[in-house]
């Protein structure tokens, strides 16, 4: 797509549905409240308010990029289609009995969260696959057509189909399928084969239900927008982002509304890759802070890491286990309970604890003085003297210190005997260091240094608290984006068209079959362009290969990327090579004598992205003075320190600022500690660098 | 000079210790050969001051590591002498009695120095698949028989590993280069957490731990002893018998709660066993701490402080406490049954907290698979060995329903059967709820599960039985019924045993039903809505539903009606 044309990127999340159009280089954005009932209202509100900015009109826009929480909330919110399973006999419960473990070792009253879909909605066939793919026990057309009459009955409207082994045999599935499209045509139906073909029948047939669960509503909501668009003079097409950091058709996204799951912060993902592009950083730690989340994501060569599997609609204080697996591409991140809004209380070792538990936006943090009582991070920041309380959120919400302080002291301070300023400051601290110890065993599971690392931070909160946190990590270096608020719709506009086509096929080494990788690689290659050739029948496409290999016997594979050739001319002696150059990388050292197995292989076809034009950093320049200044609280020193106080909008690119200072835009402010300095960038970022790193090494210059 | 800190600076301190030795644990688990550790969860990891005290352990799925890491530390630092404890060494150890359990279990310590003094320790331990011997099982007559015993040793010094030490290990295990690849996954992940630490260390400016060592165990302390200062200071006694081997077991408890501590004591308890199932007491007083632990002090993390007010003793040689040379292999099954013994003593101290009891161990089995014997194999029939972790159902608690196939007080997780069936030529027939198992009551205990395996076409096998509650299923509480017990049996009626090794022929499958948990509380104060959903779910069936729960037959056709018709209920 031309950099000339109109695009428009819509991003519906939880509170606000933000709008950006794009024309010319120019961006105009918008934020609308979502409309819940029917969120394409927002959408259109949001489309005339920057077709006004922008001085056009919807006709003219030539791309529509489109993503949503929607598919998230009806999972966590249960407000999905009335949906069966059919699975092979014997296995009923495999969506209910999930590890049979218990994610918290410490809670004697601890509640596993129910399946998707109850026992009474779980119905079983006689047949049998085994792991080598062959049939054991044949599916037998009748006994469908029994089950498929009582679904019929009791007014399914969405079926999922999972049965054992069919990553490695489909044919079973696919019989389901074409008795249900025979019998019953207005029923929707999902494949596991197709939704989520990799082993692990927990996470196969969990994906499969999630997509049957929802489909019935995306369907008919995108189905909708589309008519909703074209009546108000929309003429081009609509693309959804996905999970995995691309963009797919609108048709697919209807067909695997799975995908769809955390297509917000995949934007967001793609927004810092894309800055880290233009500042040429090999390798960026995206930190993305909002009300009631914190995600953190690595990003490597500008491209997000990615995964196969992540947990959806966790229910016990974001804790790993507590949410259900889906197993589709998508962009890895950690996400942690730490945002404006989180709550701050004393435990039973009279240590202060932050979130998860969040004020959301009723009653919201104490100062906004609508009645809540108890003390959030936005307090803590407020008393800090980090937020300014005339001009909040430009202005429109009105803080109240003295309840921030009266919340700090009667929920923490009394309990521990602090002043408002010391409970504010532990509150900060913890918050800080939670997200810190977030990124750092993100980090760790990756086999990366963060000292290495170039912070970029969005989101409401982030600007407040990512200098104290690359304090934390030892990150010389954050940028802070302008746009921020509305980042993840920008980066719906970067997102290439990319579908990853994935199978679970057990090869070892010992048994290398370079025919059959090279058959297997071609055929989920053709698959993957398939998908990508439905939204450009012309551009480019890339494949990018991936293995994920391990040593025989250990449970967790690490990807391996090959090139096209490597791929197509499989050789044993490279792919072991390969794997224990990966392996030495993350876990110090090879282990010697153990044959090696690949489990999974992968193919991503994707648009080349537009190439984006390298920015010229500017290194130093004149150190703007600052006008007045506010007393705010230096973590690192552990004292107030009087910070000088800059408005954004007046800085000029190469113009610098010197820590303490905090700049000051209508949404939020940029905290730079006394520690570091910051320039504005000819792009309008500000770049903030660790002083005694900016005159040693210059970090401006790594990565490049 | 260290500076003085602040209680925040403090507070984090301590917080980055805990994820410190959550990422320890993490590269362990990621590493790891053994399906025990990484599917499973069964190992832990944790960091110690120069003392021995334990600072902070990470949260897995082994409480039965919980004390007997605590300890562990201390038995390492006094075998080898302080004056040989160097800068890049690295020790082992699988005595069961110095470790935690048995000779699967390998702990390794690692010194952390800082600017060339030592500030602390790094330990972890993980389940390996097999350290020689007979191979896993209960089979033992003494623990010499159960495998390869490494004594407290350095497994490298100075960053030298010991070469001799390494050949006698290969020399000694069925799979060596797996072994040793857990060994050097075990020191890595040693290796991690002295490199976090060396950080935060240089972060806050610290030459040593004894300030944040001071406040973590000064604070866990003072949290432990006020939950144990709000308990009534009584005393009560428990017992519960189970399975065991060749003659039943009964576990016998006296639970006291004095003013600074809770002594737990096992008199009277049955002397140990011939067979492989016996427990040395550090991992019996690692359940016994944990059920208590998990009852009145959830939140405070598992530290050297938090876990000394919780005394545990029984009397040498009983089945609870056995001494060297007794065999320990499955200590697990009587450890996994220790909770549910101190709760029925310690109901009677606070009534309405703790859960009836619940399928307590493990459901464990391994299969030894081969070519057939009695005919011609297939030229591609091949040798396997195949072990899985299974759950039966879990107690009901005072208000809420008793988990189904849900590990307790274990935290390990079950192996997916597509990846079990990747291992070997094995056939998982069957892996789902077993309705009516969960006893009843106003909260209705949680469910177990029904297995069924068998080989591939050309195979025969020995499946090594682990189980329990064949006799004694699990009791209720205050008018509770009994989760059903353990059945275990060929699919042509042939009757099998619930512990040892059996050999299943060519073409036969096992059959086994894993016990259900306990209900707690009268069954007919149950509220209808849920006797009814769980009709409609079939955890129960609709003679459960008339006998025990006095549904009426109208109401059972209406909930089969509504489930018909797709209606939720």
């Amino acid at each position: 797509m031309k950099t000339s044309a109109i695009r428009l990127g819509v991003d519906i999340g939880g509170t606000f549905t933000d709008v950006v159009l794009e024309n010319q280089g120019k961006s105009f954005s918008t934020k609308v409240l979502t409309t819940y009932a029917a969120p394409e209202k927002a959408i259109v509100e949001g489309l005339h308010q920057v077709c006004a900015k922008a001085e056009t009109t919807p006709e003219q826009i030539e791309q529509i990029i489109h993503g949503t929480t929607l598919a998230t909330n009806a999972l966590i919110e249960r407000r999905g289609a009335k949906t069966a399973l059919i699975t092979t006999q014997g296995f009923r419960d495999v969506i209910e009995m999930r590890t049979e473990s218990r994610f918290e070792q410490y809670d004697l009253n601890l509640k596993l969260p129910e399946p998707l879909l109850p026992r009474q909605m779980r119905f079983t066939v006689a047949e049998r696959v085994n792991a080598k793919g062959e049939v054991m026990i044949p599916l037998d057309r009748a006994e469908v057509e029994t089950v498929v009459e009582k679904i019929a009955k009791a007014g399914f409207d969405s079926v999922a189909v999972g049965l054992i082994h069919s990553y490695l045999n489909p044919m079973h599935e696919q019989l389901v399928r074409d008795v249900l499209a025979e019998k019953l045509p207005n029923v929707s139906v999902s494949i596991s084969s197709e939704v989520s073909p990799q082993m692990r029948e927990y996470e196969r047939f969990n994906t499969v239900v999630a997509n049957a669960y929802i489909k019935p509503l995306m369907a008919s909501y995108l189905g909708r927008l589309e008519d909703r668009l074209k009546a108000e003079g929309v003429g081009c097409r609509i693309f959804l982002m996905h999970s995995g950091g691309g963009i797919i058709s609108i048709q697919n996204a209807a067909d695997f509304p799975v995908r769809l799951v955390e297509s917000g912060p995949a934007g967001g993902a793609v927004f810092a890759a894309h800055i880290a592009a233009r500042y040429g950083i090999d390798k960026a730690l995206s930190f993305d802070m909002g009300g009631t989340t914190a995600k953190i994501c690595l990003i490597k060569n500008q491209t997000p890491k990615t995964s196969r599997v992540f947990e959806v609609a966790r229910t016990y204080r974001f804790k790993k286990g507590s949410g259900m697996p889906i197993s589709i591409p998508v962009i890895d991140m950690v996400e942690i309970g730490a945002g404006g809004g989180s709550l701050a209380h004393v435990d039973s070792l009279r240590q202060i604890r932050v979130g998860p538990e969040s004020a959301g936006s009723e009653p919201g943090p104490a100062c906004y003085g609508r009645g809540g009582e108890r003390p959030a991070v936005t307090d803590a920041d407020l008393v800090l003297g980090k937020l300014d309380a005339d001009n909040f959120a430009g202005g429109t919400i009105k803080l109240h210190p003295d309840q921030s302080k009266s919340a700090l002291l009667s929920q923490l301070g009394e309990v521990l005997k602090m002043e408002p300023v010391e409970a504010a400051f532990g509150v900060s601290e913890v918050v800080d260091e939670n997200m810190a110890n977030a990124a750092r065993v993100h980090a760790v599971e990756n086999g990366e240094d963060l000292s290495e690392y170039t912070m970029i931070a969005f989101g409401g909160a982030a600007p407040l608290h990512a200098g104290r946190l690359c304090e934390k990590l030892g990150v010389d270096r954050v940028i802070v984006p302008p746009g921020a608020g509305v980042g993840s719709a920008i980066g719906f506009l970067r997102a290439p068209y990319s579908f990853e086509a994935n199978r679970s096929v057990y090869m070892k080494l010992s048994d290398f079959d370079p025919e059959r990788i090279r058959s297997l690689l071609s055929d989920l290659k053709s698959e993957a362009i398939g998908f990508v050739r439905t939204c450009d029948a012309e551009a480019d496409i890339l494949s990018e290969f991936k293995v994920y290999m391990r040593y025989t016997g250990q449970g967790w594979e690490i990807p391996i990327e090959l090139t096209e050739t490597q791929a197509m001319n499989p050789d044993v002696t490279t792919y072991q090579a390969r794997f224990e150059e990966d392996y030495t990388k993350l876990f110090g050292r090879p282990v010697a004598g153990m044959d090696i197995e690949i489990t999974v292989w992968s193919v991503n076809a994707t648009t080349q992205p537009e190439p984006v034009a390298p920015l010229t950093t500017l290194e130093q320049g004149p150190v703007v003075s600052p006008k007045c200044t506010r007393p705010v609280f230096d973590a690192a020193v552990g004292e107030f320190l009087q910070f000088g106080l800059i408005q954004r909008d007046t800085l000029e690119p190469g113009q610098s600022v010197s820590g303490p200072a905090a700049v000051t835009e209508s949404e939020t402010t940029i905290i730079v500690p006394a520690s570091r300095d910051a320039i504005c960038q000819p792009d309008g970022c500000i770049d903030i660098v660790a002083r005694n790193r900016s005159e040693t090494s210059g970090a401006r210059k790594q990565g490049k | 000079m260290t500076k003085k800190h602040s209680n925040v600076a403090y507070q984090v301190m301590w917080n980055r210790l805990i994820s410190v030795v959550e990422e320890q644990a993490q590269a362990l688990v990621r590493t790891a050969f053994s399906t025990s550790v990484r599917e499973a969860g069964d190992l832990s990891a944790g960091v110690y001051d120069t003392h021995g005290n334990m600072l902070a352990q990470a949260v897995t799925g082994t409480p039965g590591h919980v004390n007997a890491m605590a300890d562990a530390v201390a038995h390492f630092i006094r075998r080898i002498g302080r004056q040989n404890i160097l800068e890049g060494d690295i020790y082992i150890t699988n005595d069961p009695w110095e470790g935690t359990g048995h000779l699967h279990d390998i702990t390794m310590v690692t010194p952390s120095f800082h600017k060339g003094v030592l500030v602390g320790f790094f330990a972890c331990t993980a389940h390996v698949v097999d350290i020689g011997g007979r191979g896993f099982g209960a089979d033992g007559q003494s623990v010499y028989e159960e495998g390869l015993y490494i004594p407290i040793m350095k497994f490298a010094e100075r960053g030298e590993v010991d070469a001799t030490l390494t050949r006698i290990i290969r020399g000694n295990v069925r799979e060596p280069d797996q072994l040793i690849g857990d060994i050097y996954a075990l020191a890595t992940c040693n290796e991690i957490g002295h490199r976090r630490l060396i950080d935060m260390m240089t972060e806050f400016d610290l030459d040593h731990l004894d300030g944040i060592a001071d406040f973590i165990l000064e604070n866990s302390r003072r949290a432990t002893l006020e939950a144990i200062a709000a308990l009534p200071r009584t005393e009560a006694t428990g017992e519960m018998t189970v399975d065991g081997f060749d003659v039943p077991i009964t576990l016998r408890v006296k639970v006291t709660v004095l003013a600074d501590r809770i002594v737990t004591d096992f008199a009277g308890t049955s002397a140990a066993d011939k067979k492989g199932i016996n427990c040395p007491l550090v991992y019996t007083k690692a359940y016994a701490c944990y059920a208590l632990k998990v009852a009145i002090a959830p939140e405070i993390p598992n530290n050297a402080a938090s876990l000394a007010p919780f005394e545990v003793t029984a009397p040498e040689n009983t089945i609870v406490n056995a001494l060297h040379p007794a065999p320990v292999a499955l200590r697990h099954i009587v450890g996994h049954f220790v909770p549910d013994t101190v709760y029925d003593a310690f109901d009677k101290i606070v009534p309405g907290l703790v859960p009836a009891e619940g399928a307590g161990c493990l459901c464990n089995f391994q299969l030894s698979l081969r070519p057939r014997t009695d005919a011609h194999a297939p030229a591609d029939a091949r040798r396997s060995e195949v072990l899985t972790f299974n759950s039966g159902g879990s107690g009901a608690r005072p208000e809420h329903d008793g988990l189904n196939a849900t590990a307790f007080p274990s935290g390990v997780m079950t192996m997916p059967i597509e990846a079990t069936e990747h291992v070997g030529p094995v056939i998982i027939w069957r892996k789902e709820l077993r309705p009516d198992s969960g006893g009843i009551g106003r909260t209705r205990g949680g469910l177990g599960q029904y297995m069924e395996v068998g080989a591939m076409e050309g195979h025969e096998f020995d499946i090594q039985a682990m189980f329990d509650r064949g006799q004694y299923p699990a009791r209720g509480r205050r008018g509770g019924g009994s989760g059903a017990p353990t059945t275990i049996a060929q699919d042509d009626g042939t009757a099998m045993q619930v512990k040892g090794k059996q050999f299943v022929p060519h073409g036969r499958r096992v059959v086994m039903a894993f016990p259900g948990g306990a209900g707690y509380g009268d069954p007919t104060e149950r509220p209808r809505e849920l006797i009814m959903r769980d009709l409609a779910r079939w955890y129960i069936s609709p003679e459960t539903a008339a006998a025990e729960y006095g549904l009426t037959q109208d109401q059972i056709d209406q909930v089969q009606q509504a489930v018909e018709n797709g209606e939720a209920i």
